[in-house]
């Protein structure tokens, strides 16, 4: 079954362990500069949403890779850079929509590699932010969300007759 | 290496900056954060200075620890001699600059002198500038730091800023960051204020290098499931810590109308459930994965619309319980007013409970009531106080801006007895009568009446004996009405809070609320994990006494002895009005709490009159008193 790294924004609290972990599991130091997914905030409106590579079925990174050194992983299904042939040209960095590829502060071309099919940052999301999950989960999660509130709507209908 | 950071000295009078290395030994001795400001703050200051003049120092330090994904390790310390009190300065606080200092290249800032004009620090990857703050002047601490941003057109920097109450060198205004998070106590938004210093600000992108960071990753997410397995957690991730109004108010355990009764009555509409009407989400600081605090907003009423984080249980009590007003939207305005003007809710609130009492029991002069109704339940001039006192206006918000004991010489020695403050600092609304260990933590604090520094909650909850012996070392009472062993508990958790402020991790999230939580044997490893100092559970607690030895060495030197460790006059003399049976008709026995103070002390290895002994000075490696040089 396919798993997918599936964000939750509404339950985020904006405490960036995501990020830290990120950057302590790949490059061994503490510093979300390197993390290859951030909590982006609006602070003032208390808004937070966790941006990381959507690990696209048809990435526009590959397409857009003129040395052809975006490939996807046949285990993990995460969209993987091959470092022997990216030259860091940063057209992926331009073209992803989501920022998913990052530039890192070392000038390195960087993202989301779903750790080898065990996320760290979901790991370690308390809130459940961020999970990940297979397909049919995904449907019955946001179908459940849908439902719940349908449900309270009828409720307060329900109760006004 | 980790500990192996720097410090800047940072002098507004001449402009000047310098860096300087953290020595080895300074980390074994004190860590960091609160330790090390401890260390400086005794070296650095002569006796008896003036806390507004340019002889204060301000001390920021980040945690041994700050920066790690776990435990809430987004924390630093302030310190600076209290203008509120004339004792030792501290205040800790969460949110997201410490770490950003950190991965700006400091640990430390020892900021001297006081400059001409307006000014703010901007810190940026290892570079240090000192910058015109006069278009800052003036403004809130929410708009303070977007400008901060707009300046530097980079909204990922952080700030710690001070509002209107600082500028106005209101004794008790705080240091902000982000929405809520606050260094509330002890006046030290009053002493940037005196610098001229507006905001700190940091933005950097340097590595936080630890010696194993596998295995630290690995523990990290182990702590973090220990703290979140906790009950008290749970409940702090729903309710926050207004889930502590529930039992106190049940109990007993609460003040209303300044220390009139232990009970709010008809008090639902404080409950944390009502709270589900405004909350969009909850909130967490750096590296929390308990998450305390609401983001509420609050779409009615002539403050509206209001974005706010929090109420904690501090602003509940000040502009709830102790004030007797029963309604949350009045704690929710309240907590937004303290937060954009910058001052402690926990001391504007004591002082205007007192207030309060004062003008029913007609102790006000016509001059000091200057116009206002301050009747009990009245939020409308709750309001009007918060701002008058942030801004100095009227005679009476001007007065009150200087704290406690300055208003009790203006107003009257007969107002006294009603002022619930030690060392001329308010205490938590909680009422600590019917529960000594809580008492002998609020009489002994270093910086004034506080929960924070040796609170034992954990004795509230009337737990197995042997549990407890397993905890704290030694016997003692399991009932938390009783005197038996509890001078242990608050020594205990002095030393183990000394530690945590030091480290850099939230409170709540060792042995303070939580009993299976995070402490000294947990804090050894991460230590070692992250920096590869070995330091034991023995040499932890030493490091504890180190600390809570060298503030107590500072406030000797300004004055303070044994007499100035004394609860308010009204815990011996009225009893307990409600509560549960257990609770009802209890007072302080003097003779009990003077033995509790005795025991106190001597586990300390302190005279009876609070002085460390010179074997004690020896026994913790600072027997010079501490050196000049520094």
């Amino acid at each position: 079954m396919k798993k997918f790294l599936f964000v939750n924004p509404e339950k985020c609290s904006g405490c960036r362990i995501c990020e830290t972990v990120c950057s302590l599991h790949h490059e061994k130091v503490c510093n979300p500069a390197h993390a290859r997914i951030q909590v982006v905030k609006w602070e003032s409106s208390g808004l937070y949403i966790p941006m990381v590579c959507q690990q696209c079925e048809d990435p526009i990174c590959e397409t857009v890779c003129p040395m052809n050194a975006v490939y996807r992983d046949e285990k993990s299904r995460a969209v993987l850079i091959n470092y022997e042939l990216c030259v860091g040209c940063k057209l992926c960095v331009t073209h992803c929509p989501f920022g998913g590829v990052i530039l890192g502060i070392d000038g390195q071309i960087k993202k989301c590699d779903l750790c080898d099919g065990d996320p760290m940052c979901v790991k370690n999301c308390e809130p459940n932010a961020l999970q990940f999950v297979d397909a049919t989960t995904i449907n019955f999660l946001k179908r459940k969300s849908a439902a719940q509130k349908f449900s309270e709507l009828m409720l307060k209908l329900l109760s006004v007759t | 290496m980790v500990w192996n950071r720097k410090i800047a000295q940072i002098d507004l009078t001449s402009n000047s900056i310098n860096f300087k290395s953290i020595s080895k030994s300074l980390r074994t001795q004190f860590l960091g954060g609160r330790g090390i400001n401890m260390y400086y703050l005794y070296n650095l200051l002569p006796a008896r200075i003036d806390p507004l003049g340019p002889d204060n120092v301000l001390l920021i330090g980040t945690g041994l620890l700050t920066g790690i994904p776990a435990l809430g390790a987004g924390r630093c310390d302030i310190a600076a001699k209290s203008p509120l009190t004339g004792a030792v300065g501290d205040s800790n606080i969460g949110g997201f600059f410490a770490p950003e200092l950190r991965f700006a290249g400091f640990d430390h800032l020892i900021i001297t002198g006081k400059a001409t004009n307006p000014c703010y620090i901007w810190i940026n990857n290892g570079e240090i500038e000192i910058r015109d703050a006069i278009h800052l002047w003036g403004k809130d601490t929410f708009e303070t730091q977007e400008l901060i941003r707009a300046d530097h057109n980079d909204e990922q920097i952080k700030s710690l800023v001070i509002g209107e109450a600082g500028e106005n060198l209101v004794r008790y205004a705080n240091v902000r960051t982000g929405m809520k998070n606050a260094a509330g106590r002890t006046g030290m938004g009053c002493v940037m204020g005196a610098k001229n210093l507006k905001a700190i600000s940091a933005r950097g992108t340097i590595d936080l290098e630890f010696t194993y960071p596998d295995q630290l990753l690995d523990y990290c997410s182990q702590m973090n499931n220990m703290i979140t397995g906790s009950r008290w957690a749970k409940a702090q991730s729903k309710w926050g810590t207004l889930i502590i109004y529930s039992n106190t108010n049940t109990t007993g355990l609460i003040r209303t109308r300044n220390f009139q009764l232990n009970r709010l009555e008809n008090g639902e509409n404080l409950e944390p459930e009502v709270m589900d009407e405004y909350t969009i989400g909850m909130s967490g600081c750096y590296g929390c994965s308990v998450h305390c605090r609401h983001r509420y907003i609050l779409k009615e009423g002539p403050y509206a619309p209001i974005f706010g984080e929090g109420p904690e249980y501090t602003s509940l009590g000040a502009f709830g319980t102790m004030i007797d007003c029963k309604k949350m939207e009045t704690v929710l305005v309240a907590n937004h007013l303290v937060n954009k003007y910058g001052i402690d809710t926990l001391e504007v609130g004591g002082i205007i409970a007192w207030i309060m009492e004062l003008y029913e029991k007609n102790l006000l002069s016509e001059k000091l009531i200057d116009g206002l109704n301050l009747s009990w339940g009245n939020e409308e001039v709750v309001y009007e106080l918060i701002k008058r006192i942030s801004r100095r206006e009227g005679y009476l918000g001007n007065l009150l801006a200087d704290g406690f004991l300055p208003s009790i010489s203006k107003i009257g020695k007969e107002s006294e007895y009603y002022a619930m403050q030690i060392k001329g600092m308010s205490n938590l609304h909680s009422d600590e009568r019917p529960t000594p260990s809580l008492a002998l933590g609020i009489a002994t604090s270093t910086r004034g009446a506080d929960h924070l520094r040796s609170r034992p909650a954990i004795d509230l909850y009337g737990l197995p004996e042997d549990l407890l012996e397993e905890i704290y070392g030694a016997p003692m009472s399991s009932d938390y009405t009783s005197y038996k062993g509890k001078s242990r508990m608050v020594w205990w958790q002095e030393l183990l809070y000394a530690v945590t402020d030091s480290i850099g991790t939230c409170k709540f999230q060792t042995v303070f609320c939580a009993v299976h939580a995070p402490k000294f044997e947990e804090f050894s490893k991460l230590i070692d994990l992250a920096t590869g100092l070995k330091i034991s559970k023995p040499l932890l607690m030493e490091i504890g006494e180190r600390i809570i030895t060298v503030e107590r060495m500072f406030n000797n030197r300004e004055g303070f002895t044994r007499k100035d460790d004394k609860l308010p006059e009204r815990f011996f003399k009225e009893p307990t009005p409600l509560g549960f049976p257990i609770v009802k008709g209890k007072k302080i026995e003097e003779e009990k709490f003077t033995k509790l103070i005795d025991e106190y002390y001597h586990l300390h290895g302190w005279n009876n009159n609070g002085i460390p002994s010179d074997e004690t000075l020896k026994k913790i490696g600072i027997e010079n008193k501490l050196q000049k040089n520094v």
